[in-house]
């Protein structure tokens, strides 16, 4: 899985998001995110998170076997 | 569906009899994975007793989780009874101190 990837499948669930992932070991599988969308207001932490792992699908029965994940609301 | 009645019942109880439960791979003392590495140091270092759960050792409990949980990915915490999240969220509660705030009955000596 890529960065690219990721970054369009949270999009696509989320389309008002700005989304950074990176992959800091550069070995496609453990990935960092950060998601920022103003549909996180109000939400808890754990809301946010589950927002961005529907979105994902179920990529982390596959491909995706770390994603380190930053929610909140953009300032 | 993974999620069996007795499942349910198992992790209901687990969560309702240890006031913090953490879900991980490997065990705290050695755990298996980066992640659940970090989230048993963040709930040693807010100086708490907490039960782990290996659920590399155990499929059922692995694929159960996922359900229980709605929640895809490992480790996960639970707090009182609580869902809290996983190793990214209890990170960055410790950091603001909500955690020990949380966990301030709970705390050892």
């Amino acid at each position: 899985m890529t960065t690219d990837e990721i970054e369009k499948l949270i999009k696509n669930g989320l389309p008002d998001a700005s989304v950074d992932v990176r992959d800091p070991m550069n070995d496609r599988t453990h990935f960092e995110a950060t998601v920022l969308s103003p549909s996180f207001k109000g939400k808890t932490r754990v809301q946010q998170h589950k927002m961005v792992y529907a979105a994902l699908g179920d990529s982390f029965d596959g491909p995706l076997h770390a994603l380190a994940l930053k929610t909140g609301v953009p300032n | 569906m993974s999620l069996s009645d007795a499942m349910k019942e198992r992790l209901t109880n687990d969560v309702k009899n240890n006031n913090v439960v953490l879900y991980m791979k490997g065990t705290k003392d050695f755990p298996m994975c980066g992640f659940s590495a970090r989230a048993a140091q963040v709930l040693k270092a807010a100086k708490v007793d907490f039960a782990d759960f290996n659920i590399l050792d155990d499929n059922d409990l692995r694929l159960g989780l996922k359900e229980f949980s709605e929640w895809p990915t490992f480790p996960q915490c639970y707090i009182k009874g609580e869902f809290i999240g996983g190793s990214d969220i209890l990170l960055e509660m410790y950091e603001s101190g909500e955690l020990q705030e949380m966990l301030k009955d709970l705390q050892k000596a």
